[in-house]
């Protein structure tokens, strides 16, 4: 599954609103509010043409799984999503959408390709951006997608946070790898920030060196896979949400420009070649898998942000990038159920199925590591 | 690294100042030459030219590497490709091609170099050879069997019909301890130099363009020449302390270089005429066991005495041996299980190798020993007639003593291609 963000003027809202407002598709275009009706097997818009401009989808969940609702364009560009949809609520996503076909997507459970229906933009096509407002249209983009993945995050380590002071280490140490699927997605927002990414991702080796507490995720994760147990662990509990919460302020005050995304780009994969790879990440759960998706989902959304830009300077890397990117999915969406998004336990693989993930994320890091060349050129 | 463009690029020289300096002190040293001592006109001290400074020819009929002199030190990387596309490894053959010529000339890799480029993009040289000189490197390509055929036997590539019937697996040899995953692979380069640094910035970046296209496999250091490959070169030693390469076929051989090195048109496939086969050999040799052994139970393993390198039948290094020699003992002086006897063209039907292996040292074992041994390399026209009919001669403990001492590891062989014009790439008739 591809998540990435990039729109003009995306904006999320829960509504509170339980109206099922089912309809069929209409063939005329339509502008303004849409519905979508989402069960596990089906997703229904109430129509197929649009109008340019604004567009309100008003995304209900009529099945039994948490599910999601993506616009994508070309690329699976992402224009516009909303997530975490649980059964039975109703949640508005707006989104503007210049001349043009996309993709309308539900994802019952939250994983796949999504079941997709095609929409048709019709009307006054977008005015063209100078080549620094497409810079700053890509940084406006990942901006919002850094928020989207923020309120996740913050969702998540509640949730985690809360089973863990429970003492619930069950649904502990279920809650752990969702709520770090959205740390790493964004996880080079949290690395501007030194001192509280150590504090908050740090492992422990590098504490012992340091003379410092062992804190944050890694530390619960010990006492939850280690021990067993939640012993002592409410202080860094806290802690930890604390930290997160300040990142993701702090990530909202300054972000990031479209020369770092490109950097973070790279990062993310760089992160994967050090430190999932080598299972070193999670070393006591062994969940690197999820993290490894995530900073590779991460990486392609800060791709996809800067996707118009790339394609007007170097139409040939983006192709490479698609073809890598497939090639990265391919390889590592063997090792996820499909049915339930567990992935495999990472001391599982065989050092063979490594080396071959080890293989595409090279592959994918030489074209990845261009792309910020592109966007210092475009400037 | 984007290495899209496959035109040869003149490249930048590294060394730019550095080869106009060797070329001065070319001409310094001829002046001294000429010139008698005289005190009082204290000339400059006679500067050695630096023979480093001067590049090996890349282009030619046949690829550098083989016959050229062998040089101080060795890095072998074998790779299998991950690309399945045909398109792609030709590319892969000709960016590789342009960048050992820039390489092997003592240019950077790429139009911009190590710190040409954008301040924003990664170099397109990793930059660890700015500033040394070519210092003798070669790199040498060679087709695994696995660029033809897959492990069922099914065509890769579309290159089922050039795969060459002598590149079948080796046969096992009794004796042999051979660890998959430092055997085989589709592609092996052979990068030599005077210099390691040089040797490994050359793999590095041949690796580095191919990432996406093909994968390194097993990769191996190594030092210290064990053969020579030409006459002018002394015989260096192995890690047993013994002269190795004494009887190699030297490139001032000329009928044995043809005769036994380089594939003829008769011997076919066509895109190989003018190449070669190269054969390595993962050697651990028990170091600690062999410096155990007394003198002269190590001088009757080899049947070389270990100072001169004399055979034992007489004479000095280049002695002709006699095999009917008898010792005082009335046993014969070269032993019938002895290395150099069973090794000899006499007792293999003529056959000859042209040798071109390495020491190597892995660090150590965790048991107090040096994981160390032989990276054998030889070249030969045919690999049945010549390697396997030496090879089936010594393995086995019941047949070379020196078996004891040594455990073949690893294995490859590989069909090199002949050399490449200036506008050629490796491996251009495989796709004609």
């Amino acid at each position: 599954m591809k998540k990435h963000l990039a729109a003009l003027g995306v904006l999320t809202m829960t509504a509170v609103s339980l109206a099922a407002c089912a309809s069929d598709p209409a063939e005329t275009s339509a502008s303004g509010d849409l519905t979508v009706s989402a069960t596990d097997s089906e997703c229904t818009v109430s129509a197929a043409k649009l109008d340019a401009g604004p567009s309100t989808f008003k995304i209900t969940n009529k099945g039994s799984k948490v599910t999601e609702f993506y616009v994508y364009a070309e690329g699976d560009r992402i224009m516009g999503e909303v997530e975490n949809v649980g059964p039975g609520l109703t949640r508005n996503l707006v989104v503007d959408l210049p001349k043009g076909t996309y993709e309308g997507a539900c994802k019952p459970g939250m994983i796949g390709d999504g079941i997709r229906q095609t929409l048709t933009v019709s009307g006054a096509a977008a005015k063209p951006l100078s080549d620094s407002a497409e810079l700053k249209a890509a940084a406006d983009s990942y901006a919002r997608y850094v928020k989207s993945q923020s309120d996740a995050l913050i969702d998540k380590t509640t949730e985690f946070v809360d089973a863990v002071k429970a003492g619930d280490v069950d649904e502990a140490k279920a809650l752990f790898p969702v709520a770090r699927t959205y740390w790493e997605r964004i996880e080079p927002v949290a690395e501007k920030f030194g001192d509280l990414d150590p504090i908050t991702d740090g492992r422990e080796p590098d504490a012992i060196a340091e003379g410092v507490d062992f804190t944050g995720w890694h530390r619960i994760e010990k006492q939850l896979w280690v021990e067993g147990n939640t012993e002592g662990m409410d202080v860094y509990a806290d802690q930890l949400l604390d930290n997160v919460k300040q990142i993701v302020a702090l990530g909202q005050d300054a972000p990031l420009t479209a020369l770092e995304l490109a950097q973070g780009s790279k990062g993310l994969l760089d992160e994967v070649a050090t430190g999932k790879i080598t299972g070193e990440e999670d070393e006591f759960s062994h969940t690197d898998l999820w993290d490894f998706k995530a900073n590779i989902e991460g990486s392609q959304a800060a791709i996809a942000s800067l996707r118009p830009v790339l394609e007007e300077q170097a139409p040939d890397l983006v192709a490479q990038l698609d073809e890598q990117f497939a090639a990265v999915d391919t390889e590592l969406n063997q090792h996820q159920d499909p049915a339930t998004g567990e992935w495999v336990s990472y001391d599982q693989l065989t050092k063979k199925q490594v080396k071959a993930l080890s293989d595409v994320v090279a592959a994918l890091s030489e074209p990845i590591s261009q792309v910020a060349a592109v966007v210092a050129a475009s400037a | 690294m984007s290495t899209d463009d496959t035109t040869p690029a003149p490249g930048l020289s590294r060394r730019k100042l550095l080869g106009a300096a060797g070329l001065g002190a070319l001409a310094a040293g001829a002046a001294g030459a000429g010139a008698g001592y005289v005190v009082a006109d204290e000339p400059a001290p006679a500067v050695v030219a630096d023979p480093d400074a001067v590049p090996v020819p890349f282009d030619g009929a046949h690829q550098a590497g083989i016959v050229t002199p062998a040089q101080d030190r060795l890095y072998f990387v074998a790779l299998d490709l991950t690309t399945q596309d045909r398109d792609s490894l030709v590319a892969l053959l000709k960016q590789w091609t342009v960048a050992s010529r820039q390489m092997t000339q003592g240019n950077d890799v790429g139009k911009l170099g190590a710190v040409g480029g954008s301040p924003y993009s990664p170099p397109e040289d990793t930059g660890e050879a700015l500033g040394l000189p070519p210092s003798g490197l070669t790199i040498t390509i060679g087709f695994g069997r696995g660029l033809f055929v897959d492990a069922d036997g099914a065509p890769r590539f579309g290159l089922g019909g050039q795969l060459p019937d002598l590149l079948q697996e080796l046969p096992g040899f009794s004796g042999d301890r051979l660890d998959p995953a430092i055997s085989g692979g589709d592609l092996a380069i052979q990068a030599c130099a005077n210099d390691p640094q040089v040797a490994v910035h050359a793999v590095r970046n041949l690796v580095r363009i191919a990432f996406g296209r093909a994968s390194v496999r097993y990769s191996q250091m190594g030092f210290g020449r064990t053969s020579s490959t030409s006459s002018a070169q002394v015989t260096a030693r192995n890690l047993f302390g013994f002269k190795d390469g004494t009887a190699n076929i030297k490139v001032e051989d000329r009928q044995d270089v043809d005769d036994f090195v380089w594939v003829h048109q008769d011997d076919g496939p066509a895109w190989l005429v003018g190449g070669s086969y190269l054969v390595s050999r993962k050697i651990d040799m028990r170091i600690e066991t062999w410096d155990r052994e007394s003198l002269q139970g190590q001088e009757s393993i080899i049947g070389r005495a270990k100072g001169s390198g004399g055979p034992l039948s007489g004479g000095d290094e280049h002695e002709a041996i006699d095999f009917a020699a008898v010792g005082d003992d009335g046993e014969p002086a070269i032993g019938l299980k002895s290395h150099v006897r069973l090794a000899h063209p006499d007792v293999n039907d003529g056959a000859k190798l042209l040798r071109r292996g390495y020491n190597f040292v892995d660090g150590s074992n965790g048991l107090g020993q040096l994981s160390a041994g032989l990276f054998f390399i030889a070249y030969q026209r045919d690999p049945i007639k010549q390697f396997v009919r030496i090879q089936r001669s010594l393995a086995g403990l019941q047949n070379d003593l020196l078996n004891e001492y040594i455990v073949h590891v690893g294995s490859g062989l590989f069909a090199c291609p002949p050399g490449v014009g200036p506008d050629g790439y490796w491996g251009e008739g495989l796709f004609a």
